[in-house]
């Protein structure tokens, strides 16, 4: 096949994920000569035209032009990834959406009146069919070079849902939740990270977000046992995935 | 005599550049009518929402400003919090937290000076067209990119947003082998830095120099990165919590960023370059001979920023290998403690600058009011002013051409536009 082309979109994020594939020192020369990287403006000024084989898309959607592009970009993309939590669940910046935005905009902006942003921070699939989901605040370098070297070789990625927990069992780590009374994430967590955290001795914070079937109900219960008040256990599920669908339903009468 | 009376720019995307900008440039009759830098990425709110958090929760999420230098965040969020409840880290852990500081200098600077700023300067469009004429210079640079993400990932858990600081220390410490198992690597990368630098010495540069006010930390006996007071070549010389008595920021209407300038004097500058020429004296012996060797001992043309950027890579480099050798694993990873009931200020030196912070914590250590200025929200005012100037001399130039070098003129600036949307009591115009 000609050499597809490959884009990396923006919208309201760090640009961490992003910066990802460029992390990949070992790897990226190589990359670059099976993909024609045909938009990535992080990276390079050349711009060349869609459509797309595949495009690789951060960020989160958070005003109206932000609609209007993605559903552009939908149009000129055979294949579309959604990278990252911004791009998966709202991000960090959908903590807007359990509050008052028009309160959130006189906080930071002393002319609220000018702020044209929308009230909800989205995810990329609220408004277009995405074709894979990739999880992780930020997406492990690794799964996203699966993710493309797949398409490459037109296989279907090998990324599953499981929790840290398997990943933390994997390496042989004693459990900080069960041994330690720490708070972790984990059991609810979709893995991917190589359960980090854990193996530095801290509880993980799900910046990977829900894996398939979490039970937050039970977890919930767990943190309330080791001691934790109602809000620092909903602050702990209000972090970079809040939006997402299992955890935006955490309240207070539900933690 | 002149076939374009009247010319205007637009470059709606910036490339190669963190974050969303764009460039308008007016020109009529010969003259630079109007400058501006737009930054149109859309706010975040992280002042808002980190209301009503906890202020232990500060390091990872404004980690999430800014994907290219989390561990700036993380630092100047930790030291604000330890200023808060007056307590100053020593020993081991402030030392493992200039390394990992080092390593995040490395991998941002390498990032910019190998990928993104060396192809203005040699008329590529990216690195990758850089590689196939240039294989050895992309090569090495994506080598001490690699040693310096390796740092902060061995510390840190990973590069982006690394896992492992917290407020008070860290949650776990490497023993003293861990640490020493990248020594090799270290030495390798900083004798390829050396060959970069020199190769990078020959490059062309435009001649181009400014009278700025540059301001960045000075430390006592030691180059900068947590600690020390905010000092220009000027006469500014105070200290972290008297910043915001002394710098104000400005609402321009076509930016989504606010413009920060000193009370009574206007545009400064922050970055690198900056933090150079008010620390070369406290460079190592080493560092200081090969910056000699290339006639780099105070510098006033951005231009040669790209020289700065890589003199300040072999600095982390050497700083890490000193910390590396002689250290001890602490007993301790951290030092216990909550915050309550007070204000704390805290600003150490990104990548690309000063990065201040400010929380007020009330009686829970619940965060009440936080404010974050970045370093590229600093450089905002100096970049136009350095375009204006620019595009006045070389105002002969074809379009194309002043295009090119306008952006590369931004670039010197290695500006983090993600990072300096998300404050700011900015207009927001869309068109
Ligand atoms: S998911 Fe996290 S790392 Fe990725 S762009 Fe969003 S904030 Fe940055």
């Amino acid at each position: 096949m000609r050499v597809p082309k490959l884009a990396v979109w923006k919208f309201a994020s760090c640009d961490g994920c992003q910066l990802s594939l460029l992390d990949l020192e070992d790897e990226f020369l190589s990359l670059a000569d099976r993909v024609n990287i045909a938009y990535f403006l992080e990276a390079s000024k050349a711009v060349i035209k869609g459509p797309y084989h595949i495009s690789l898309v951060e960020g989160s959607i958070t005003t109206e032009d932000d609609i209007k592009r993605i559903k552009a970009i939908r149009k000129a993309s055979k294949y579309l990834v959604a990278i990252g939590a911004c791009a998966t669940s709202g991000g960090i910046q959908a903590l807007r959406n359990f509050s008052n935005i028009k309160e959130f905009i006189s906080i930071v902006y002393a002319r609220p009146e000018y702020i044209k942003t929308l009230d909800h921070s989205t995810p990329i699939s609220d408004h277009v069919n995405v074709d894979l989901e990739l999880q992780g605040c930020p997406v492990s370098k690794y799964q996203l070079l699966e993710v493309i070297s797949s398409f490459l070789n037109n296989k279907k990625p090998n990324i599953h849902s499981y929790s840290v927990c398997m990943e933390c069992k994997r390496k042989g780590n004693v459990c900080i939740l069960v041994s330690n009374n720490i708070p972790c994430l984990g059991p609810v967590t979709n893995a991917g990270c190589n359960a980090i955290c854990p193996s530095y001795n801290r509880g993980c914070y799900s910046c990977f977000g829900p894996h398939e079937s979490p039970n937050i109900k039970s977890l919930s219960n767990k943190f309330r046992d080791i001691g934790m008040d109602d809000s620092s256990i909903i602050r702990s599920f209000r972090m970079f995935n809040s939006y997402s669908k299992s955890f935006r339903v955490i309240d207070n009468e539900r933690a | 005599m002149n076939e374009h009376k009247s010319r205007t720019f637009k470059v709606d995307y910036l490339a190669r550049v963190e974050g969303e900008g764009a460039m308008y440039l007016k020109i009529s009759d010969n003259e630079v009518k109007d400058v501006k830098l737009k930054i149109y990425e859309p706010p975040r709110f992280f002042e808002a929402f980190l209301r009503g958090r906890r202020f232990s929760e500060a390091p990872d999420i404004t980690a999430r400003i800014c994907g290219i230098c989390p561990i700036a965040y993380q630092m100047s969020s930790i030291h604000a919090m330890e200023n808060a409840a007056k307590i100053s880290i020593k020993g081991m852990i402030r030392e493992l937290r200039r390394l990992i500081y080092c390593g995040e200098w490395v991998e941002s600077h390498a990032l910019h000076v190998f990928m993104l700023h060396l192809p203005d300067f040699l008329g590529y469009n990216n690195a990758i067209e850089l590689a196939k004429a240039h294989p050895t210079i992309v090569k090495d640079g994506l080598f001490i990119k690699k040693v310096g993400n390796e740092i902060v990932s061995l510390l840190g858990g990973r590069e982006v947003h690394p896992i492992n600081a917290r407020v008070g220390g860290f949650y776990k410490v490497p023993k003293e082998e861990e640490l020493r198992s990248i020594i090799d690597k270290i030495e390798a990368a900083r004798d390829k830095c050396i060959d970069a630098i020199r190769w990078l010495t020959k490059l062309e540069y435009y001649e181009f120099e400014r009278d700025y006010e540059f301001i960045g930390l000075r430390n006592e006996d030691e180059y900068p990165f947590n600690e020390g007071r905010i000092v220009s070549n000027k006469g500014l010389n105070i200290l972290v919590r008297e910043f915001e008595d002394n710098i104000i920021e400005e609402h321009v209407e076509y930016s989504n960023a606010l413009h920060a300038r000193l009370k009574d004097r206007g545009a400064y500058f922050v970055g690198p370059m900056a933090r150079y020429n008010l620390n070369f004296d406290r460079l190592p012996q080493y560092v200081k001979s090969i910056a000699r060797e290339i006639g780099l001992e105070y510098c006033k043309n951005p231009f040669k920023s790209i020289l700065v950027r890589s003199i300040e890579i072999l600095y982390a480099f050497t700083e890490a290998l000193r910390i590396i050798e002689h250290y001890k694993m602490p007993d301790e990873p951290y030092v216990d403690f909550v915050v309550r009931d007070a204000r704390g200020y805290g600003c150490t030196e990104a990548p690309r600058g000063i990065l201040y912070h400010r929380y007020d914590i009330n009686e829970d250590g619940i965060i009440n009011e936080a404010r974050i200025i970045p370093p590229t929200s600093q450089n905002q005012k100096i970049i136009e002013e350095d375009l204006y100037h620019f595009v006045k001399k070389h105002i002969e130039l074809p379009d194309n051409k002043l295009i090119w070098r306008c952006e590369q003129a931004i670039r010197n600036y290695d500006p983090c536009i993600s990072c300096a949307t998300h404050f700011l009591n900015a207009k927001i115009e869309r068109e």
